[in-house]
C-alpha cells in the first residue's frame, strides 16, 4: 500500500478523478447556499458531458466546448429555478424531473446525431500541459500541475467561488438568502433574482464538470459515463459542510479512495477486501457528517424552503 | 449653528387604507413624526399597526393613501425605494441570518452587488461608531446565532442607522427584551432622537409608551381612535381608547359554582417567552374564569399547559382533586378538557380535511367512531352532520373541506366538537378574534350554556372589554405572574389597565 | 410575481391545467419524433400499439408496471406523510436480497411457507431500511431527503459486494449474480401459460389496501393528518413521532416488495441491473397519480406503457427510445406545476 500511495501514477489519477467532481461540487454548492437542493445535477452532468463532447466533434473547438456544456447546464438551471424558485415548487421532485430529462434528452439527441454507430467516436481531447516550474516539484508537481487545462479551471473555479462567496457583496447576498431569505428581502434585494442566478449559474458548473470526462477524460461520449458522479457531489456538499475548501478537499478525498480501490484490487492484500467498502465510505461519512452537523446548523437554514412573498 | 426650520415632518402617511378579502385591515389611517420625536402606535393585536407597517415598508401595496418621506411622495410596494428613502424598520422577527457575523448582516445589500471587495474595513470603523455614539455594544464579529436576543435587536437597529435611516420603525421592540435590555434601547432611542431621527414606537403596552413616547396614536380596529400628546394624557384613558369606550356587560345568570375542577399549584414552564414563574390558578365549576392581559405576557405558555402541549417545568396540574401524572394533548382530551385553540387554522383544523374529519380529530380512537383501528364512517358522518345541526355550522356539507369554511363557521364546527363531550374543563383561547359579529354572540352563548350546566371555563382575551363582560372572576396575567381574582364588577377597565401595564404585582420592578 | 391560494377551486380551475399540461407534453412528443424524421402523429399509434396492441405486448405492460405499483405506492404513502423518501431504490434491493437470501435454499420449505416468509423478511428489510433516516430526522433533525438518497448507493454498493463475494453463483460463470432462487419460491404464474406472475395481483392488491389503510383506518387517517396539519394533528393529540416511523416502515416495506416481486416473479435471481431506477420513476409514478394508492395503478400502468411502448415504436418509426424517459420527464414537470395551478392564481406582486 505504501509503494501505492508513493507512486506519481496514484497522484496524479487522484487529481484525474477529482476534477469533475469540483466543477459539480461548486455548482451544487452555489445552489445550496442560495437555500436550493438541485437534485437536478446527475442529469445536468451528463447534458454537460454530451453538449460538449458533440460541440468538439461538429469541429468548434475545445474551449467553445466548453462553454457550450456551460451554455446547456444554465438552461436546464434556469428550468430548475422557474420551477422551483419562482413558482416554488418541490425541490427534490422537480430535481429527480430534470435528472430524468436531461439524462434523456443527452441520450435522444446521441442517437439522433449518430444513429449508426457502435462504438462512440473520439474527439482530440484536451493535452496534458505541464505548468513550467511547478511541475517539476517530485510528487506533488505531476500531480497538481501536469493536468489538462480544464483541471486547472477547477482550481481558479474553486478560488474564485470561494472568493465571491467570503469577499463580495454579492457572494454575502447569496450566502444570507439561503439562510433568511426574510433578510434580503428586507435589505430591499430581490430572493428570488438571486436564487435564480446562483441555480443557473450552478447548473451550469455541474454541466461543465460534465464535460469534464468527455473532453478531459475520456475522449468519448458514452452511456452511463457520468455514473452516479452527479450524486457523489452532493454527498461531497454535505461532507464540505457547505465550504468550498472543505468540499474540494472531500472531492480529493473521494478521489484518493477510488484511485486507491483500483490500485489495490490487484495486490494481494487489497484483493481479500471488497473494494465497495471504500467506495461506500464516502456516503456514510457524509451521514455521519451531516448527524455531526445537525447540532452546529451548518446547513443553510433555508435550504428546501420555498419563498413566498408576505407569507411567513 | 442653529438647524434649520423643518419644513416638511420626517414621514407622512395620508388615508391609508388596506383590504384583506372582505376585512378592512386599515381604513383611511393618516399620521405623521416630526425629525427628533417618538410617536407610539398603540393598538391591541389586529387593530392594524402591523398591516400599516407593512405598507409603509413596501411590503404590501396599499389600497388607497399616499406615504411621504421628508416631503417626497414614496413609490408603493417597493422596500428598496423605502430603505434609500431613509425609512429603518425592526421587525417584530428579527431579519437576521443567524449564521452570518453581525458586520456581514450589516452589509447585506448596502453596496452594489456586483463590485468586488466587501468594503469590511471601513465598514468596522463606521459601525464601531455608531455603537459608540447611540450605545449600542455589539461585537461585528461575532455571529449572530451566538448573540442573545437583546444583541440580535441592537444589530437591527445598528442596521437601520448604517443605511442612514431618517425614520426608525420598531414593531414591538420590548416584547422579547427584559426589563433592564428594555431601559437600555430607551436609552439609544432618546440619543437617536436627539441627533434627529424621528421614531416610530409600535406598542400595547401603555407604561412603555407613557415612558418613552412624546405623542401617541392609538388604533382601534384598523382605524385611529385617538391621538394625544403624553404630557396631556394618562395610562387610564390611552386603556379606554384602545379597547373603546366601556359598554354595559350582557345580563349573565348568577354563577352557581360547584368544587375545584383544575388546579393549577405553584407552576412554571420553560421554554417560553415569558414563561410561567410559579402560577397557581384554580379552575371552578360554573365559573368564567377570565384572564386578561397584553399579548406575549405569558397567555401562551398557561393556554399550552392547560392544552397538553407543555409539561409543567416546576409545579403540579390536579383535576377533580387528583394530580395527573403522564400530560399531553391525548391525556389532556382524555381527562375532558374541551380545547379552543388561539390559532384556528394551525392548531385547530387541518384545512384540506373534510369537516367530518376535522370533526373527529380528536377522539377518532373512542369506541364510537373506530374498533380495532376501522373506522366507522356512518359514525363519523352521523357525528358531523350532528354537529352541523346543532351548531349551526353553514357548509356545503360533511364532505367539504374545511379550509372552505368562513372563521365563524370553522370555529362553530370547533366549539361543537369539544362542547358536545360535555367537558368538565374548558380552555378559550381567543375564541371569537376575528368572528363577524354573530359569530361571536353564538361562541359567547354557547360558552355561557357551558357554564351554567357546571363546566370551568378558562377565557383567555386581549379584549378587555370581552373578558369583563363574560367572567366570573378576572385574572390579569403580567410577565408570566398572574393577580389576585377580581370578582365580577369589582373593578373598572382603567383598573385592570394597570395590572396590565404590569403595577400592582409585588414584585413588579 | 406572487401565488394566491384559491379558497374554492371552481371544475374548470381543478381541470384545465392539467389538461393543457398533457397537451403540452404531447406536442413536446410530436416536436421530438419529427426532429427524428418520423411523423409526429403516428408515433402515438405506434406506442398504444406497442404496449397494448397485441397479448404479448399488453403482458410486458402489465409486468413493467409491477414493481412501478410498488415503488410509486411507497412515495404515495411517504410523502403523503410529507416524508420526502427519495431511497425506494435502496428499499426495493433490501426486498431483493431478502428473496435471494431465503428463497435460494436456506429455508427448505414448501412454497406455501416460503414465500410468505420471503414477503414477511422482505418488508421488514425495506422497513428497515427507511426506519433509520426517519429516525434520524425525528432524532437529530437530519434531512431525509440526503441520507435516503445516499444510502441509495451504499445499498447497491453493498448488493454488488455480495453478488462478488458471499451470495455469488458459483455456476455463474464469473458474473456478478446470485444463484437462482428455488422453484418453491417463486411467485407463481396468474394463469398458467401466460406470462404474468403474482407479483402484478400482489400489487395490486397492495394498492387496494394502502388505499383501504388510507381512507378506512384510524392509522391511515393519522398517517394523512400529519401531513396535512402536522400542529393541528399534534394539538389533538395524535403522536406525530410514531406515525412518522410507521409511514416509514409501511413506506420501505412496499417499495421492498418491488425488489421481491422482480426477484421472484420475473428473473429468479438477483443482478445489479435488475432495477433500472424503479425507485426514482417511483417518484413520477406517485406525482402523477397526485399521491392517490388507486392513482398509482393507473398511473404505474400509463409508465409502463410509454416505456413498453415506445421501445417498440422506436423500432419501427426510427424514434430512439429514450423519448419515452423524455415524455415522463416533462410530464412530471409539467403536473406538479399544473397541480399547484388548481390551487393557486399567479398574481403580479
Amino acid at each position: 500500500m505504501i509503494d501505492i500511495l508513493l507512486s506519481v501514477s496514484f497522484w496524479v489519477a487522484m487529481v484525474r478523478i477529482a476534477s469533475p467532481l469540483i466543477f459539480a461540487t461548486l455548482g451544487e454548492l452555489l445552489c445550496e447556499r442560495a437555500g436550493v437542493l438541485n437534485l437536478g445535477i446527475e442529469g445536468i452532468m451528463v447534458a454537460g458531458a454530451f453538449a460538449g463532447w458533440y460541440a468538439a466533434y461538429a469541429g468548434l473547438g475545445l474551449w467553445p466546448a466548453v462553454a457550450v456544456a456551460f451554455a446547456t447546464g444554465m438552461a436546464f438551471g434556469a428550468l430548475h429555478a422557474g420551477l422551483t424558485v419562482a413558482f416554488g415548487l418541490s425541490q427534490h421532485v422537480v430535481g429527480i424531473g430534470i435528472t430524468l430529462l436531461a439524462t434523456s434528452a443527452s441520450y435522444y439527441a446521441y442517437r439522433l446525431a449518430l444513429p449508426e454507430v457502435t462504438s462512440p467516436p473520439r474527439i482530440e481531447a484536451f493535452a496534458t500541459w505541464p505548468v513550467p516550474g511547478l511541475s517539476a516539484i517530485p510528487l506533488i508537481g505531476p500531480a497538481l500541475f501536469d493536468q489538462t487545462p480544464l483541471t486547472y479551471l477547477a482550481y481558479g473555479v474553486a478560488v474564485a467561488l470561494a472568493l465571491v462567496l467570503a469577499r463580495t457583496p454579492l457572494g454575502l447576498a447569496i450566502r444570507a438568502v439561503g439562510e433568511n431569505p426574510a433578510a434580503v428581502e428586507a435589505q430591499g434585494l430581490s430572493v428570488s433574482g438571486l436564487r435564480t442566478l446562483a441555480v443557473v449559474a450552478g447548473s451550469g458548473l455541474m454541466a461543465v464538470g460534465g464535460s469534464f470526462l468527455t473532453l478531459s477524460a475520456f475522449n468519448s461520449f458514452f452511456f452511463e459515463m457520468v455514473n452516479g458522479r452527479g450524486w457523489i457531489c452532493i454527498a461531497l456538499v454535505v461532507f464540505g459542510g457547505w465550504r468550498p475548501g472543505k468540499a474540494v478537499a472531500g472531492a480529493f478525498l473521494f478521489a484518493a479512495f477510488d484511485a486507491l480501490q483500483i490500485r489495490l484490487q490487484q495486490t494481494p492484500m487489497g484483493a481479500a477486501v471488497p473494494y465497495q467498502l471504500f467506495l461506500m465510505l464516502p456516503y456514510l461519512l457524509s451521514i455521519a457528517a451531516l448527524i455531526a452537523m445537525s447540532r452546529r446548523a451548518a446547513v443553510p437554514a433555508a435550504l428546501m424552503l420555498p419563498f413566498r412573498k408576505g407569507e411567513r | 449653528m442653529t438647524l434649520p426650520a423643518q419644513r416638511w415632518p420626517a414621514l407622512r402617511l395620508t388615508g391609508i387604507t388596506k383590504r384583506f378579502g372582505a376585512a378592512l385591515a386599515n381604513d383611511g389611517i393618516s399620521l405623521s413624526v416630526q425629525p427628533g420625536e417618538v410617536v407610539a402606535l398603540l393598538g391591541e393585536n389586529g387593530a392594524g399597526k402591523t398591516t400599516l407597517m407593512n405598507i409603509l415598508f413596501g411590503h404590501y401595496t396599499a389600497d388607497a393613501g399616499t406615504i411621504e418621506v421628508a416631503g417626497r411622495a414614496l413609490p408603493p410596494g417597493q422596500p428598496r425605494a423605502a430603505l434609500a428613502a431613509g425609512v429603518g424598520m425592526v421587525h417584530q422577527h428579527f431579519t437576521l441570518a443567524e449564521n452570518l457575523t453581525v458586520l456581514d448582516n450589516l452589509l447585506l445589500g448596502t453596496r452594489p452587488l456586483w463590485r468586488p471587495g466587501a468594503g469590511r474595513t471601513a465598514a468596522r470603523a463606521r459601525i464601531t461608531a455608531l455603537s459608540r455614539d447611540f450605545g449600542l455594544a455589539v461585537d461585528p464579529g461575532a455571529r449572530v446565532a451566538e448573540l442573545s436576543v437583546g444583541e440580535r435587536q441592537r444589530v437591527e437597529i445598528l442596521k437601520a442607522l448604517y443605511r442612514q435611516a431618517r425614520v426608525l420603525i420598531l414593531d414591538e421592540p420590548t416584547a422579547v427584551l427584559t426589563p433592564q435590555e428594555a431601559e437600555a434601547l430607551f436609552a439609544t432611542l432618546r440619543r437617536a432622537v436627539a441627533q434627529g431621527l424621528a421614531v416610530i414606537f409600535i406598542s400595547h403596552k401603555l407604561h412603555e409608551v407613557m415612558a418613552i413616547a412624546d405623542r401617541v396614536v392609538v388604533l382601534r380596529h384598523g382605524r385611529v381612535a385617538g391621538e394625544a400628546r403624553i404630557a396631556m394624557t394618562d395610562p387610564a384613558r390611552l386603556a379606554a381608547m384602545m379597547v373603546g369606550a366601556e359598554v354595559a356587560a350582557p345580563a349573565v345568570a348568577p354563577a352557581r359554582e360547584g368544587g375545584v375542577a383544575m388546579r393549577l399549584s405553584g407552576v412554571s414552564t420553560a421554554g417560553f417567552r415569558p414563561d410561567l414563574r410559579a402560577l397557581s390558578l384554580d379552575l371552578v365549576a360554573g365559573r368564567i374564569t377570565g384572564l386578561a392581559g397584553v399579548s406575549g405576557n405569558g397567555q401562551g405558555a398557561l393556554a399550552a399547559l392547560v392544552a397538553g402541549l407543555a409539561r409543567p417545568a416546576a409545579g403540579r396540574i390536579e383535576i377533580a382533586g387528583g394530580a395527573v401524572a403522564d400530560w399531553s394533548p391525548r391525556a389532556a382530551v382524555g381527562h375532558g378538557i374541551a380545547r379552543i385553540p388561539e390559532d384556528r387554522h394551525h392548531d385547530g383544523t387541518i384545512g384540506d380535511f373534510t369537516l367530518a374529519e376535522n370533526a373527529v380529530l380528536e377522539r377518532l380512537r373512542d369506541r364510537r367512531f373506530s374498533r380495532r383501528g376501522w373506522i366507522d364512517r356512518a359514525a363519523v358522518r352521523a357525528h358531523a352532520e350532528a354537529l352541523i345541526r346543532g351548531y349551526d355550522i353553514r357548509c356545503p356539507g360533511p364532505e367539504a373541506r374545511i379550509r372552505l369554511l368562513s372563521g365563524g363557521n370553522m370555529q362553530k364546527l370547533i366549539l361543537g366538537r369539544v362542547l358536545e363531550e360535555d367537558p368538565a374543563i374548558i380552555l378559550a383561547n381567543q375564541p371569537v378574534r376575528g368572528l363577524d359579529i354573530g359569530a361571536v354572540g353564538f361562541v359567547q352563548d354557547r360558552l355561557l350554556a357551558a357554564r351554567a350546566r357546571g363546566a370551568a371555563v378558562l377565557l383567555i382575551s386581549e379584549d378587555l372589554e370581552e373578558v369583563m363582560a363574560l367572567a366570573d372572576v378576572v385574572h390579569v396575567i403580567s410577565q408570566g405572574r398572574l393577580s389576585p381574582g377580581f370578582a365580577r364588577g369589582s373593578m373598572t377597565a382603567a383598573g385592570l389597565g394597570l395590572w396590565m401595564a404590569g403595577q400592582g404585582f409585588d414584585d413588579a420592578a | 410575481m406572487r401565488l394566491e391560494p384559491i379558497a374554492a377551486p371552481t371544475l374548470a380551475r381543478r381541470l384545465l391545467p392539467p389538461v393543457v399540461a398533457l397537451g403540452c407534453v404531447a406536442v413536446f412528443g410530436g416536436a421530438l419524433a419529427a426532429l427524428a424524421g418520423a411523423d409526429p402523429l403516428a408515433i402515438f399509434g405506434l406506442i398504444v400499439t406497442g404496449a397494448a396492441g397485441s397479448k404479448f405486448a399488453a403482458l410486458e405492460t402489465l409486468n413493467r408496471a409491477t414493481p412501478l405499483i410498488f415503488t410509486g405506492l411507497a412515495v404515495a404513502v411517504a410523502f403523503r406523510a410529507r416524508l420526502w423518501n427519495i431511497g425506494a431504490e435502496a428499499q426495493l434491493y433490501a426486498g431483493a436480497l431478502m428473496a435471494v437470501v431465503l428463497g435460494s435454499g436456506a429455508l427448505p420449505w414448501p412454497g406455501y411457507a416460503l414465500i410468505p416468509a420471503m414477503l414477511a423478511a422482505a418488508m421488514a428489510a425495506g422497513a428497515l431500511m427507511l426506519i433509520g433516516p426517519a429516525v434520524l430526522k425525528l432524532r437529530f433533525g437530519v434531512d431525509e431527503v440526503v441520507t435516503t438518497l445516499l444510502l441509495n448507493f451504499v445499498m447497491l454498493l453493498f448488493v454488488s459486494m455480495l453478488l462478488e463475494g458471499p451470495l455469488k453463483d458459483p455456476m455463474g460463470m464469473g458474473w456478478p449474480r446470485s444463484p437462482a432462487i428455488l422453484r418453491e419460491a417463486r411467485l407463481p404464474r396468474i394463469v398458467t401459460g401466460l406470462r404474468l406472475h403474482w407479483g402484478f395481483g400482489l400489487a395490486l392488491i397492495a394498492a387496494v389496501a394502502v388505499w383501504v389503510i388510507d381512507r378506512r383506518t384510524v392509522a391511515g387517517f393519522e398517517m394523512r393528518a400529519v401531513g396535512a396539519g402536522e400542529a393541528a394533528a399534534r394539538f389533538a393529540g395524535i403522536r406525530v413521532p410514531r406515525v412518522v416511523i410507521a409511514t416509514a416502515a409501511l413506506s420501505g416495506a412496499l417499495a421492498a416488495l418491488a425488489g421481491l416481486s422482480e426477484v421472484a416473479g420475473l428473473r429468479g435471481a438477483l443482478t445489479m441491473d435488475l432495477s433500472p431506477g424503479y425507485g426514482y420513476t417511483g417518484i413520477v409514478v406517485a406525482m402523477l397519480a397526485g399521491l392517490n394508492p388507486l392513482g398509482v395503478v393507473a398511473a404505474a400502468l400509463f409508465v409502463a406503457a410509454i416505456s413498453v411502448g415506445a421501445d417498440s415504436m422506436s423500432r419501427a418509426a426510427g424514434v430512439p427510445t429514450y423519448i419515452a424517459d423524455m415524455l415522463l420527464a416533462a410530464a412530471l414537470l409539467a403536473m406538479v406545476l399544473a397541480l399547484m395551478l388548481t390551487r393557486y392564481r399567479v398574481r403580479r406582486a
